[in-house]
């Protein structure tokens, strides 16, 4: 038995009914509170049973498939295209948003206006609005009948330019959200002492304002194209879902799944989870940064 | 904080006329405001942007919804399709809270108030479900649960479903709602420190009394704060219980998958109909959570802070709100 093993026999039988495993392995300092173990113990197979061993049926299920038929379930023309749009869509998207999310958050943090309060609680509405709700009124207002279709010269339902303007939507307060304490945070004196030495508006902003508005937005825009990349519900109905066309990554994992090719969905899963830990991974780096630039 | 100590000089090398505030909006605009035609353009470009893509999506369910009348609205909504997708929602929603509601607390107990090894490695683990498309946080309890899943063949032994059956669609829920409450407690109990929780146990509290009389007190906004927004989510969910749920009308059909049924058949006007409903607990969720922010001081950080936590708490940023709001789907100050 591993010696762990054998350390928490032990403790087990000498004091039985109370799980001080925890306590005596993990805990750095002791504490005169109680409810380390339980609420460690209660955490850890929640965490466990809910996350972590249903996503490691993911990468498990892929093992037993050779590499040659993982290496085809991934990169299939059909597959490499549902990547570019997923990516592209999302990263065009991200970008909007990085511009307009500062336009917003400047606005909101800055300027006094009517409304002014209504305005900012809305712009969390697409964390609020369920998805599939986002994915129908987007549809209808873009179809070449709908409110804002019928003035544009170009299609933009059932196109890719559909998935930019769902991912956009779904983006949104991402980046204002993100920049809007850093903005509040900001000491006007700086601003005052540019102003003094001569810079003009323009010059405070490019030279002074934006370099420390940068790791927030950066942190924003990620956040922005992580959850676009993963997007389903409000996509689905405007994308028009053409195979090599207009059809997302997520929704291939469903096709795939619906013809019961569960390896060759899961495949694909596969690859868009490491994308999202290697994202994570890059965004809590961002955010590091962010919190070494916002504390000093 | 900061900012007083930065503050004085100013006002001090140039005797202003009016003494008090540092940043009056008056006395500000000549040298840190914008000319007033840049300011009303980005005000314009702001709300021409949110306009397109905000108000007018939500503006458009609402007339959807009544486009055909209101009896027609009326008998989308009391169809017995919807009240059973409604029934659905709202159970998947009334396990699924209560369960990451437990398990929110647990989690910000033992982060928050001790000091142990591992702690990054839990935290980040506990915003994994974040990072996961919905898709795939449907298609792993399928790998699990499914006919083909680990689990399955036992499950058919013993004649359970669990995918395709409203087990599966609360599973799915509680992983997509997973650290919604955990994030908004945690960040906040770690800022708030353990000496009263201390206090009360040298003067003979025990663990229960501790938690009901001194820390629940204490985080109970920034708790109905993290079920608010878990709430919206689980019954708003739309991928992941897409996946699991089999679509049988009536029986696993929860709101928005009644939506995408009815979308995909054409009946816009009943599509809107159900759709205004989960507009409207959208509305509702908005609301609440700006009320809640109002009472937990979210939107005027130094200022309204304690007044004594200054000298032992860590973070200089103000209360250590950002150090785990951020990624999440919710609101980052």
């Amino acid at each position: 038995m591993a010696p762990w093993l054998v350390h928490a026999a032990t403790a087990l039988r000498r004091n039985p009914g109370y799980p001080v495993f925890l306590t005596r392995t993990l805990l750095r300092r002791h504490s005169v509170l109680p409810g380390f173990d339980l609420a460690l113990g209660f955490t850890l197979l929640y965490l466990g049973l809910i996350v972590l061993i249903p996503l490691s049926a993911a990468f498990l299920k892929t093992f037993t498939m050779t590499w040659p038929a993982f290496r085809e379930a991934v990169s299939a023309p059909r597959v490499l295209a549902s990547y570019r749009l997923t990516f592209g869509a999302s990263l065009a998207a991200a970008l909007l948003n990085g511009v307009f999310g500062l336009v917003v958050a400047w606005v909101l943090v800055r300027y006094a206006f009517p409304f002014k309060r209504v305005v900012d609680a809305l712009v969390d509405l697409p964390f609020a609005l369920p998805t599939a709700v986002a994915g129908i009124a987007l549809t209808a207002l873009y179809a070449q009948n709908g409110w804002i279709g019928q003035w544009l010269p170009f299609k933009v339902s059932f196109t890719p330019l559909g998935v930019f303007v769902a991912l956009t939507f779904i983006g949104l307060p991402f980046v204002v959200r993100t920049l809007q304490p850093v903005l509040q945070d900001l000491h006007r004196e700086v601003e005052e002492a540019a102003a003094t030495l001569g810079a003009d508006r323009w010059q405070t902003f490019r030279r002074v304002i934006f370099p420390a508005l940068v790791p927030a937005l950066l942190t924003g825009f990620a956040l922005a194209f992580a959850r676009a990349l993963g997007e389903y519900g409000s996509v689905i109905f405007i994308a028009g879902n053409m195979p090599m066309v207009s059809e997302i990554t997520p929704l291939l994992i469903i096709t795939k799944l619906e013809q019961y090719d569960y390896q060759g969905a899961t495949a694909i899963a596969v690859v868009m989870l490491a994308t999202a830990f290697l994202l994570l991974l890059a965004i809590n780096g961002l955010q590091a940064w962010a919190r070494a630039r916002q504390g000093r | 904080m900061g900012s007083s100590t930065l503050a004085f000089p100013a006002p001090r090398l140039a005797p202003m006329p009016a003494p008090a505030p540092v940043s009056p909006p008056h006395a500000a605009r000549a040298v840190t405001a914008e000319p007033a035609g840049v300011k009303w353009a980005l005000i314009a470009t702001a709300l021409l942007f949110l306009t397109l893509f905000l108000f007018i999506p939500l503006g458009v369910v609402l007339v959807e919804a009544l486009r055909r009348g209101f009896a027609v609205y009326l008998a989308a909504i009391t169809d017995p399709d919807a009240v059973s997708a409604l029934a659905l929602t709202v159970i998947a929603a009334a396990i699924s809270v209560p369960m990451n509601l437990v398990f929110g607390l647990a989690a910000a107990w033992c982060i928050a108030k001790f000091d142990f090894r591992g702690k990054n490695v839990l935290l980040t683990l506990i915003d994994l479900p974040f990072s996961v498309s919905p898709v795939i946080a449907g298609l792993i309890y399928v790998l699990v649960f499914g006919l083909q899943g680990w689990f399955g063949p036992w499950l058919r032994e013993h004649d359970a479903r669990i995918i395709f059956a409203v087990p599966g669609i609360v599973l799915a829920t509680v992983f997509v709602t997973f650290p919604f409450i955990a994030r908004e407690l945690i960040p906040l109990m770690q800022a708030q420190g353990n000496e009263q929780e201390e206090a009360a146990r040298v003067l003979g509290a025990g663990g229960w009394q501790i938690f009901r009389r001194v820390t629940l007190p204490n985080i109970r906004w920034a708790l109905l704060y993290g079920v608010i927004l878990c709430n919206a989510r689980a019954m708003g969910e739309f991928g992941a219980v897409s996946v699991v749920s089999g679509h049988i009308r009536g029986q696993t059909n929860t709101l928005p998958l009644h939506v995408e049924i009815l979308y995909n058949e054409y009946q816009f006007a009943a599509a809107f109909a159900v759709a205004s409903l989960l507009a409207l607990l959208a509305l509702v969720t908005l609301v609440l959570k700006y009320l809640v922010e109002q009472r937990l001081g979210y939107r005027a950080p130094a200022a309204a802070g304690a007044p004594e936590p200054a000298p032992e708490s860590p973070s200089e940023a103000g209360p250590a709100a950002p150090a785990h709001r951020s990624v999440s789907l919710e609101h980052p100050a």
